[in-house]
């Protein structure tokens, strides 16, 4: 990997209470270009936080982000998506009710040229639908019909409607949280397919997972996140599924030079927080 | 994923059938309209007669004019309790500024600037402290229900201004059926507010904050805009809806319409658009509107008493809603 190019995306210190609770507690984040970096970490230890923080649908209480470089501060979704940062929710952020080219163009839908859509604002929904097709068919996602509503497919479809939004919008960076969770085997797999054409076709992919096999199979660095901040980077190529278990679940800690070791106080130091 | 479409395309033509009525969701309303029609053709002789179709479409225009306004909020899974009130106080401001000698059309347009606002106070308090749309518009139909009276001295105001009277007063015959203005203008504002939501960028995010309000917001859509916007055309309509009363009695009288706020949320839901949000259309509440005036039509040619059809009113208005709830479980 390009370490030495420099991050894509970057973030340093970043906090973020909800009344008592400290969902972010300092964290720190970073994702270097052509990657496919997997976060992981406990239930409630604040990975989808941190990725709504980098996708502006959370706003951090402190802490700073770089894309590219240069210092971004999001205020909503749409200026993270405007900047080229394209996210796949948790729970997709879809409009069941409506069809699938509507979903793929949501808020961001394109107008007929000239005066219809100028002056009557009507959508150029035939381009819309032939776009989404094409998308479609590049990533191999299988649907029926793009104007098939969203809540009228399967788990793994509806997955796909998601990745494919990002996919096809994404010009900086592809965030996706937990993809596969409510996902089969089969449909998992074309899911990790999918992140993997992403990234072919030169794109960065935050991964975030539960699954093990699955982060070890795609990812080329592992992120561990624990009581909301990053307590240590690991790589498939060198570190084994039970080391980053470990890690995640505060039994190791990884030192500064990288080496890790058993944690000294391994219950105490959960208990602390 | 990938289906082989050459055994699938027998089930594919079935299943587009029903996502085509489940996508038009006006199809079981109008059907329910023709059965009522039939019903009625057979079974009185005056229901069918053209002067009575018109006088039923007639009926309908001014609880179906609001009702399109309270189609776009309870599309958003919003309520309005307040959309008659608006209307009826507006008619008693543009009649007692027609009397006092402004001119009907600066009165008219004063009357719509009223209502507009009223409403655009409903979205702000909905959207800027995030109170429930019932609470509000039920506070606000006490306010403006209040306001009204006190406005009118209790007592109704005649016009006689040829611009608030003129959506009732030329007839023309199309196709041998007596046709008014306030007739065309209904059907221009269905037909434009349907184009509204079906053909622009504004109509689907109207769509996806009632659908899924969070979702819209992750998605890039101003939730908080798209409904505030809502509540500003839904005034915007009240206040038409204002002239079309006018149009059908020579009075504004502040004892009208006095649950008009329930009866076009009914014609909203007859005409199969669900109170949970993000699905229906205005052709629906169209109809929805026709079957309520269909209704009250047919029975009263019946010999039925009034009660008795608002017996039979309620009871739609609730297998609607069961209806739509039904067809949700199944998915
Ligand atoms: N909107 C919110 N309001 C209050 N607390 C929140 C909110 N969002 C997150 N939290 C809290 O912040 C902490 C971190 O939550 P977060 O969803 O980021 O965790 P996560 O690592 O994504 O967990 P999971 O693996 O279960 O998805 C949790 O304790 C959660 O309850
Ligand atoms: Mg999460």
């Amino acid at each position: 990997m390009s370490e030495q190019n420099g991050t894509i995306l970057r973030a340093r210190g970043l906090v973020k209470r909800y009344g008592s609770v400290t969902a972010m507690d300092g964290a720190d984040f970073d994702l270097y270009p052509g990657e496919v970096l997997a976060v992981v970490g406990d239930n409630g230890a604040g990975k989808s936080t941190l990725i709504k923080t980098l996708s502006g649908a959370v706003l951090p209480d402190a802490g700073e982000v770089w894309l590219d470089g240069k210092r971004v501060r999001f205020h909503g979704p749409l200026d993270a998506r405007k900047a080229g940062i394209e996210t796949v929710y948790q729970d997709l952020a879809l409009a069941p009710a409506q069809d699938i080219a509507t979903n793929l163009f949501l808020g961001r839908e394109r107008r007929n040229p000239g005066i219809s859509g100028f002056l009557f604002r009507k959508l150029d929904s035939k381009r819309m639908r032939a776009e989404a097709q094409r998308v479609f068919d590049e990533l191999g996602i299988g649907i029926t019909s793009i104007q098939q509503r969203v809540e009228t497919l399967s788990g793994g479809q509806r997955q796909g409607v998601a990745v494919a939004r990002a996919a096809a919008f994404g010009t900086k960076v592809v965030i996706m949280d937990e993809p596969t969770a409510a996902l089969g085997v089969a449909e998992s797999a074309k899911v990790l397919e999918l992140i993997g054409r992403i990234r072919d076709r030169g794109l960065p992919v935050v991964l975030i997972s539960h699954n093990m096999p699955h982060v070890f199979e795609i990812a080329d660095r592992i992120h561990v996140h624990r009581l909301g901040r990053r307590v240590a980077v690991a790589a498939p190529a060198e570190h084994s599924m039970n080391q980053v278990v470990g890690l995640l679940t505060g039994a190791l800690v990884m030192g500064e030079d990288g080496a890790i070791t058993e944690a000294q106080h391994a219950v105490t130091a959960g208990l602390d927080q | 994923m990938t289906t082989n479409t050459a055994d699938n395309s027998k089930k594919y033509t079935r299943a587009q059938l029903g996502e085509y009525i489940l996508r038009t969701p006006a199809v079981g309303p109008a059907l329910a309209l023709l059965a009522a029609i039939l019903i009625f053709s057979l079974t009185t002789d005056t229901f069918l007669e053209l002067d009575n179709l018109s006088l039923v479409v007639a009926q309908s225009l001014v609880i179906g004019t609001i009702a399109l306004g309270q189609t776009l909020i309870i599309l958003t899974a919003g309520i309005d309790l307040s959309c008659a009130s608006i209307a009826v106080l507006a008619t008693l401001v543009m009649a007692d500024l027609a009397v006092g000698g402004m001119p009907g059309w600066v009165a008219l347009l004063l009357g719509i600037a009223l209502t507009s606002a009223i409403a655009a106070l409903n979205g702000a308090l909905i959207t800027a402290i995030r109170l429930p749309p019932f609470i509000v518009t039920l506070g606000m139909f006490t306010i403006v229900t209040a306001v009204a009276r006190i406005y009118s001295d209790g007592q109704s105001i005649p016009t006689t201004d040829g611009v608030l009277r003129w959506l009732s007063t030329q007839r023309y015959l199309f196709g041998g059926i007596p046709v008014t203005n306030g007739m065309t203008i209904a059907l221009i504002m269905v037909l434009g507010l349907a184009y509204a939501l079906a053909k622009t960028a504004w109509g689907k995010h109207v769509y996806a904050v009632g659908n899924d309000p969070e979702a819209a917001r992750l998605s890039g859509i101003s939730v908080r805009r798209t409904l505030l916007s809502v509540y500003i055309v839904a005034g915007v309509i009240y206040g038409i809806a204002a002239w079309q009363a006018l149009g059908r009695v020579p009075n504004a009288d502040p004892n009208a319409y006095q649950i008009g706020n329930l009866d076009a949320i009914t014609a909203v839901v007859l005409g199969g658009t669900s109170l949970f949000g993000g699905r229906g259309s205005v052709l629906g509440t169209m109809i929805g509107a026709l079957i309520v005036a269909t209704l009250r039509s047919g029975l009263t040619q019946a010999g039925i008493d009034d009660l008795y059809q608002d017996v039979a009113t309620g009871t739609l208005v609730i297998a609607a809603v069961a209806l739509d709830r039904l067809s949700r479980r199944k998915q």
